[in-house]
Parts: structure tokens; C-alpha cells; sequence
């Protein structure tokens, strides 16, 4: 059986559920791999949300909000951008392989970039294999 | 809309339908109105909105004056007449137009001889109520409201930055509102269609899209262009002589009773070609005339056509000061600085700010029966609000657990919209639940966990997180 990869999205209510919404409407096919939670705002994303989904064996963790500056709260996705670019320094400095975790700004409107998003990002996990630096079993396992 | 003369589609007499209408809401006894005022502050929640207004010094004492105008006829000082487009002069203590509400004159401090030279006060002695008092100051005033609902309107495009269009170099270029007050019979030359030179134009070229559905300036529709510019030639053609062009990209005549006007229009000898104006120059042959130069998509041909009089059609915009605004209620904008409804189909009337309504084209473009239908819609909503003892909130809010508060206020330094507040005497953050958008950025600063994002708390979020990685 082929690796299929377990890929965790957390999406902003107004803009990348939106556009996930739009994309299932006009029937754009994107892999099933990821799993999609929403948040209202991708600020309310506390960084313990993706260390726990790759802990607990996501090979992929994509986060979605609106563009810079078009945030529904009008600052909120600033916040969320500097946060989780330090997120992502500390998943690497973990052991994190780079290319499991990314964040994407997908508007409303953008059902066609959210497949897209969804397809690259998921050949990519594909290609890094299973993820076993911070997962849960593994760590204990070599402990 | 009092600056028009007639409205698209049915001709209809504009100042007829408005100024009653003005005068209504004066005398209104449920109304109060203030005019020549800002809004300088605003406090407030939902219900509750403290706002501070200032009020403009008119140098004129208004509940002295009796609006007898004998100041304006006496003023020797003169200014640009804003009403008018800049058509004429006006006085320095002037009212902008004869049916204005208040009735009653302000001073135009950058055009009066009292305040540029220090010597006149003609108004002064001419006044019998001792009205005019020119040491008048700004003043504040306070209001307690319910709901707002903002409707601050639009600019036009300043076209003269297109400098292919001639704009302010050619005399003999409008711009849309200009020709309003030319076929306006209050206006600076009667309701006459003159050009500047005081002779009848023989021809006509009206440019459309003039700013808007352009790349390089606005992407967007101006929604009411193709209308005006139809009524401008139905009435070109009903009070001269001359022949009347439109350069077109497409006309968009969407709305009750407007594609009957458009063929109406076309039936009156009006000749469409479709073709965006690129460019207005002056004619070689003859000295004076314009040329407008066009391609002409339908045969593909280039077209240079001689005329004596050019419309422009700029693109409406949103007014200079939409972002001041926008940062004063909390409303976000788009790129131009058009405010943003809640939501484009479920809440056109709304914004993020919680009892704060907009209507009309601060929002986007739109025409008078479309803008008085939002107006409607806003007024409605807002007595929603105000009629009721009690306001039911969304339910998606967040709280504080001061037993684990640590006093950071971290929550109270990144929240957009203040809803919280540190209590020095409890030592802990609270959250005001009427301001709360549930965005859940507090959540995610707190070091501590105190702050509860109520349908989003961190446990719901992992258990989703952990029953999604299960499988």
C-alpha cells in the first residue's frame, strides 16, 4: 500500500474555510490526506495546537488565513504571522524536517489556490515520508 | 444627489424629490440635526457609544440669525464656489445653495477679506441680529447613541493626473459633475449648455470609464456612468443643438426601467462607439476644437473625431478621509478604502463593529434607488438596536478565568477592538462581552491559559486535533 500521508489543516473562518467551501462548491478534486479544524481567526491558533497534532503523527500540519492586512479582525493575522514564523523556526530547531510545516494565505475567493495548495503540499509530504522526529511512540520508543 | 439637475432613468426633477425631504428632517422633532460637524471621537460599545462631535466655527451665531442674507449680498469677498464645481465665485459668507438646510450662511475663512487683511466686517454692520460673531472657536460636543450609521458618500476622481484627457489644460474638458450644474437651472449659467467661452458646443463627445474599470487606476465598475452619460445625452440633445458621442467600453444599463432608457437613448440619435476615449488633443485644422481619438472595436478602425465639448466620466472613489473614519469606528476597508460590509451577502449593511451600519457609497458604488434601499435597510437595523431593553450577543465570545490571570495584559494590548480591560483593584484582565468579536487572539497571547475563547477553548481544539489523527 502506497503512503498516505495524515495532514492536519487548521483554516480561519473567513477566509481559508471559506475558500476550502469554494472549492468543494465548483467540485475542484483535491487528496483526502488533510483534515481540516477551524478557528475564527488564524491568531487564535496557540503554537501547542501543531507541536501536539505533530506529536501525535500528523506527517503535515498547513495553516490558513487570510492575506496580510485583509484580516476579518482587522490585525489578527499579523499576529499570526510572526507568531507562527516562529513556530516554524522552533519545529526545526526541534528536528522537524523544513516542508512539513507551512502557512498559506488563502482569500474567500480562492477555492481554486486552496486546491492547488492541498495538492502540492500533500505530493510534497508524500515525497518526505512518514514523519517520526516528534511523534509520540518513536521519542518513548528510543527512550 | 441636490447638485444634479434631473436622475436616470425617468428624468425626474432631483431637487424636488430631495429638499422637501431635507427640510423634513429638519423640522423633525425626533431628529437633530448637525450640520458642519466632525466626528473627533468615539467610545463605546453596542448601546452604548459615547461620541464626540466637533462642531465647526461658522463665525456665524445661528440662533441669532434669521436668515435674512443681507451679509451676502454686501460681502466683497470671494471664493471658490464648491457647489458649483468651481464654475463661478461665490461670496465669503455665502449658503452653498438656495434650498441648503440650515438656511443660514457660514464664513469661508479662506476667502474672507476680514480674516486675510484684518479689515471689513461689512456682514457685521449690515447685520441687524448681531449674528456675526468672528471670534467664534471649534466647539465639542457630546452625544450618547445607540447605533451609527455612516454614510459619508464619495469623491469623484481628480482626472486631471490623466493628462491624455486634457483635463484643466483644455477648456473645453468636463468633468461629470460640471455638466450636472451646467444643465442644473440654479446653476452658474442657468440651465444654458455653454461652454466656457459663452458658445453653444456643436459637438459632443461623452468619455466613459474614465478612471474605473482601468487597470492602471480602479479595477472597479462605477456602476452609475453609463446612465448619467445616457441622461446627459438625452438632455444635450433636448437643450442644443449639437451631436452627441458616447465612447464606450460596454454600457451597463442593469436596474428598473434602464435598458427601456437606453433604447430610448439610442433611438434619439445619439451616436455609440465602442471604444474607450484614449485621448484628447487639440485640433491643428481648427483652433479651439478638440480631437478625441478612440479605437472602435466593433470595426476595428481608429477613430479621430473633432468636437467641441468633452465629458469625462471619472470613477467614484471613496472620500479622502474614509480611512480616518474606518480608524474611528473600527470598520476595516477594502484596497481603495471602500468600507467593508460583514459579510457581501448576509450582512450588506453591517460591519465588524458591532452597531455601527453603513449605507450608501462609502460601501461601493452605487445609484440613488439602490443607495436609498441600503439607507432603509441601515436605519431599520439601527432601530433594532435602539427600541430593545436588553441586546442578545454573538455566543462565540471569550472570557477571563481571574483565578489564573496573572495581570501580563497582554490580551489588553493586542485586542483590535478594546473589548479588554485590565482591573487595577482585582489585579486581573476582564473582557467587555459586547465588544467581543471571538477572533480568540487573546487566547493565544495569554501565557497563563486565563482567557477562555468560549467554542474554541484549547481543549475542544486538541481534542479535534487528536480525534483527527486517529484515524
Amino acid at each position: 500500500m502506497s503512503f498516505e500521508p495524515k495532514i492536519l489543516g487548521i483554516a480561519c473562518n473567513w477566509c481559508t474555510y471559506t475558500g476550502a467551501d469554494l472549492a468543494g462548491t465548483t467540485r475542484l478534486h483535491y487528496p483526502q490526506n488533510l483534515r481540516v479544524v477551524r478557528v475564527m481567526c488564524s491568531s487564535r491558533i496557540n503554537p501547542s495546537f501543531i507541536f501536539r497534532a505533530f506529536q501525535l503523527g500528523a506527517d503535515g500540519v498547513l495553516v490558513g488565513g487570510c492575506h496580510p492586512g485583509d484580516c476579518h479582525y482587522n490585525t489578527g493575522n499579523l499576529y499570526a504571522r510572526r507568531r507562527l514564523a516562529v513556530t516554524k523556526k522552533i519545529l526545526e530547531f526541534a528536528g522537524l524536517e523544513p516542508g512539513r510545516f507551512r502557512v498559506e494565505w488563502i482569500s474567500a475567493s480562492e477555492g481554486n489556490k486552496f486546491a492547488e495548495v492541498v495538492e502540492e503540499f500533500t505530493a510534497q509530504i508524500k515525497k518526505l515520508g512518514p514523519q517520526q522526529k516528534l511523534k509520540i511512540d518513536e521519542l518513548q520508543e528510543k527512550a | 444627489m441636490a447638485q444634479f439637475d434631473k436622475t436616470f432613468p425617468t428624468l425626474d426633477c432631483s431637487a424636488c424629490i430631495l429638499t422637501p425631504k431635507m427640510d423634513a428632517v429638519l423640522q423633525h422633532s425626533n431628529i437633530k440635526l448637525m450640520t458642519y460637524c466632525e466626528v473627533s471621537e468615539v467610545k463605546g460599545f453596542v448601546g452604548n457609544f459615547d461620541i464626540k462631535i466637533r462642531q465647526k466655527a461658522r463665525y456665524v451665531n445661528h440662533d441669532k440669525c434669521n436668515a435674512c442674507l443681507a451679509c451676502t449680498e454686501k460681502c466683497p469677498g470671494k471664493g471658490v464656489a464648491e457647489w458649483d464645481e468651481g464654475l463661478v465665485k461665490r461670496k465669503a459668507i455665502h449658503i452653498p445653495f438656495p434650498q441648503a438646510v440650515p438656511q443660514k450662511p457660514v464664513i469661508d475663512r479662506d476667502a474672507c477679506t476680514y480674516f486675510l487683511k484684518g479689515k471689513c466686517r461689512l456682514c457685521e454692520k449690515v447685520c441687524e441680529q448681531k449674528a456675526i460673531d468672528f471670534e467664534q472657536q471649534d466647539t465639542f460636543i457630546d452625544v450618547k447613541v445607540g447605533a451609527v450609521i455612516v454614510a459619508t458618500g464619495y469623491n469623484l476622481m481628480d482626472t486631471k493626473p490623466l493628462v491624455q484627457y486634457g483635463y484643466g489644460k483644455y477648456p473645453g474638458v468636463y468633468s461629470a459633475l460640471e455638466v450636472e450644474r451646467l444643465f442644473n437651472s440654479a446653476g452658474p449659467t442657468g440651465g444654458k449648455v455653454t461652454l466656457r467661452d459663452g458658445k453653444e458646443p456643436q459637438a459632443i463627445a461623452i468619455l466613459h470609464c474614465i478612471g474605473s474599470r482601468d487597470k492602471n487606476n480602479y479595477e472597479h465598475c462605477s456602476r452609475v456612468c453609463c446612465m448619467y452619460s445616457l441622461k446627459f445625452a438625452h438632455l444635450f440633445k433636448e437643450k442644443t443643438s449639437a451631436d452627441v458621442y458616447q465612447f464606450y467600453i460596454d454600457i451597463r444599463a442593469a436596474g428598473k426601467g434602464y435598458e427601456e432608457f437606453y433604447n430610448r437613448i439610442i433611438e434619439e440619435d445619439v451616436k455609440f462607439i465602442r471604444g474607450k476615449g484614449t485621448r484628447v488633443a487639440e485640433s491643428s485644422d481648427e483652433p479651439g476644437r478638440l480631437i478625441v481619438e478612440a479605437e472602435d472595436t466593433i470595426t476595428g478602425k481608429f477613430v479621430q473625431l473633432p468636437v467641441d465639448m468633452v465629458v469625462l466620466s471619472p470613477a467614484m472613489i471613496p472620500r479622502e478621509d474614509s480611512k480616518n473614519i474606518a480608524r474611528l469606528f473600527n470598520l476595516s476597508t477594502d484596497k481603495y478604502g471602500f468600507f467593508m460590509e460583514r459579510h457581501p451577502k448576509l450582512a450588506p449593511l453591517s460591519t465588524m463593529s458591532e452597531g455601527v451600519f453603513i449605507a450608501g457609497v462609502c460601501q461601493s458604488p452605487k445609484d440613488i434607488p439602490d443607495t436609498v434601499a441600503q439607507a432603509n435597510g441601515a436605519a431599520a437595523e439601527a432601530l433594532t438596536i435602539v427600541s430593545k431593553e436588553k441586546m442578545e450577543l454573538e455566543a462565540t465570545t471569550a472570557m477571563v478565568n481571574p483565578a489564573s490571570c496573572c495581570g501580563c495584559q497582554n490580551c489588553v494590548r493586542v485586542c483590535p477592538y478594546g473589548a479588554p480591560s485590565f482591573n487595577y483593584d482585582k489585579g486581573v484582565s476582564e473582557i467587555n462581552e459586547a465588544l467581543c468579536k471571538g477572533c480568540g487572539l487573546c487566547a493565544s497571547v495569554c501565557p497563563t491559559s486565563a482567557i477562555i475563547a468560549r467554542h474554541f477553548t484549547n481543549e475542544q481544539v486538541l481534542a479535534e486535533i487528536e480525534g483527527l489523527m486517529e484515524f
